[in-house]
């Protein structure tokens, strides 16, 4: 029972993680239907810049502050000189975009940082939390910090008027555009968010998979898994379906012979191609009409 | 008096196809105008293009402001409210919410909430309603949503396409009623766009008659009600 406890525990605390990057793909999935990969090595080379300013003697929680202002800005400049140019082209157009971007960052974190793996600090520690076995102080933190998170993300979207327009520009955009809303600044907004919330994954999760370029590839593909499994049109489901990868991944690894560490990865495949075929619109997505 | 919107050789094209040959025609402040035609003759592509959602050449001149080049959401914000086909409702957002994003633009958040009581006494039943999902409201109940949702802009001008559409002939006259109310007491200048002539032409004081893409007819709401010959070649009535 004890290790049934631990293994959930431990998968809601990476499942924080994989509920951030899930998010993160959601929010620029909501804005412009594309899904983007490059998600996780943003989020890398964010980590690094704010390891970066950490090696220059910056404390952690101000490291963590101008990193997530950094990411923010570049969220919004990768955007508008981009993606913003590539609106109305083809689907694969903008996926060969993606994966350019996903090529590019991967390829100047190598060559700035190289390609060596590196410790990564924790400010909440490591010993046992609160005197128990069950979890870590640090998996507590990647806890805390994720629900404070949404919290705040969720007052934003539910009562700013901001947040207000941001919702309406993903729902409807030439609605959007009816009451004056300026629908292509909104997406930009979307980019450094997302940009933001993949950052703050990618600090919690670097003492756990250590700092390098390829750091984030792992955690995308569950951040995809946990995006589809709560349906790719709901906020909600991308941050529930989160928690629900890590604590199954943990599970799975734990109980299911022959699985282990090494086959932990094929899971998240397996559960993308297990909800597509039987529930593609997810635990909590619309399912998508197109009239045609 | 003076013309508030003035329009003039509007041409507007849906890729290759050409949708309106050279339209003019202007509307007066404080007027409420109608604009007639059947199906495809180009209303709501005239509507489009007024506030640059499709591709279209000619002047377009709002309060002596030229409108071409400007984006949807900046033409709005010079006072333009555009009800759409449809309605454009945000299904997924309480009626309070919606109402609340039509008056997004502005910062004036007292008046706002003035103003959206303003609307509950126009539309008891949104008031009813104001914390549903505003897709499970009713067609009539979205069209008047989306009326009162375009006057939190506090519009100079309003623009209506086809609002009586798939709502039940009671509704429509009620919805006209406040359509009326509106223009006289709040004092926003009306364009509507209708197929149901009959209605519009009563509730109208200017009418215009539209047929692929050119204005074949112009003039006083009843003196175009009365001319047989004109309604019964454009308005099949």
């Amino acid at each position: 029972m004890e290790l049934f406890t631990n293994q959930v525990l431990a998968g809601i605390a990476t499942g924080a993680i994989y509920a951030c990057m899930a998010l993160a793909v959601v929010m620029i999935y909501q804005a412009i239907d594309h899904l983007n990969f490059a998600q996780g090595e943003m989020a890398m080379f964010s980590t690094f810049i704010s390891w970066q300013l950490m090696q220059w003697g910056i404390p952690y929680w101000w490291a963590f502050l101008i990193t997530l202002i950094i990411s923010f800005a570049g969220g919004i400049l990768i955007e508008r000189l981009l993606f913003k140019p590539l609106a109305k082209a083809p689907v694969l157009t903008n996926v060969a975009g993606f994966i350019a971007l996903y090529g590019i960052i991967n390829s100047v974190a190598g060559l700035i940082w190289d390609f060596t793996i590196k410790q990564y600090p924790t400010p909440f520690g490591s010993s046992p939390f609160l005197g128990s076995q069950l979890i870590s102080t640090h998996q507590a933190g990647m806890i805390g910090v994720t629900v404070l998170l949404l919290i705040l993300l969720f007052l934003f979207f539910q009562y700013t008027r901001i947040g207000l327009a941001m919702r309406a520009a993903a729902a409807l955009p030439e609605s959007a555009r009816l009451v004056g809303i300026n629908t292509s600044w909104m997406i930009a907004l979307g980019w450094g968010m997302a940009s933001a919330i993949g950052a703050i994954a990618g600090i919690l999760i670097a003492p756990v998979v250590f700092l390098e370029p390829n750091m984030m590839l792992g955690v995308l593909l569950y951040g995809f898994a946990a995006a589809v499994l709560g349906g790719l049109t709901s906020p909600l489901g991308a941050v529930v379906g989160g928690f629900l990868v890590g604590i199954f991944e943990n599970l799975a690894g734990t109980y299911i012979p022959g699985v282990g560490n090494e086959l932990k990865l094929p899971i998240a495949l397996a559960l993308i191609i297990t909800v597509l075929v039987f529930k593609p619109a997810g635990l909590l997505g619309r399912p998508i009409v197109k009239r045609v | 008096m003076t013309a508030m919107l003035n329009i003039k050789d509007l041409r507007a094209y849906y890729g290759q196809v050409q949708a309106l040959h050279g339209l003019s025609f202007a509307l007066n402040e404080g007027s409420l105008t109608t604009l007639l035609g059947a199906n495809g003759a180009g209303k709501t592509t005239t509507l489009r293009a007024i506030c640059n959602m499709v591709r279209s050449t000619g002047a377009i001149e709002f309060e002596g402001k030229p409108l071409s080049g400007k984006s949807t959401e900046n033409v709005v914000r010079l006072g333009i409210a555009h009800v759409p086909q449809g309605r454009g409702t945000f299904t997924t957002m309480t009626v309070e919410e919606n109402l609340q994003l039509g008056a997004i633009t502005r910062s004036d958040k007292k008046s706002i909430v003035a103003d959206i009581e303003r609307m509950y006494e126009h539309f008891p039943v949104l008031k009813e309603r104001h914390t549903q999902q505003a897709g499970t409201l009713s067609g009539g109940e979205q069209q008047m949503l989306a009326v009162a949702r375009a006057l939190m802009l506090r519009p100079r001008l309003m623009l209506l396409d086809e609002p009586s559409f798939g709502l039940a002939p009671l509704i429509v006259r009620e919805l006209f009623n406040i359509l009326g109310k509106i223009n006289r007491e709040d004092k926003v200048t009306i364009l509507v766009v209708e197929q149901n002539a009959q209605l519009a032409l009563e509730l109208a004081d200017q009418a215009y008659v539209i047929e692929t893409g050119r204005i074949v007819m112009s003039g006083n709401a009843k003196d175009i009600a009365n001319n047989e010959d004109v309604r019964k070649s454009y308005l099949g009535y």
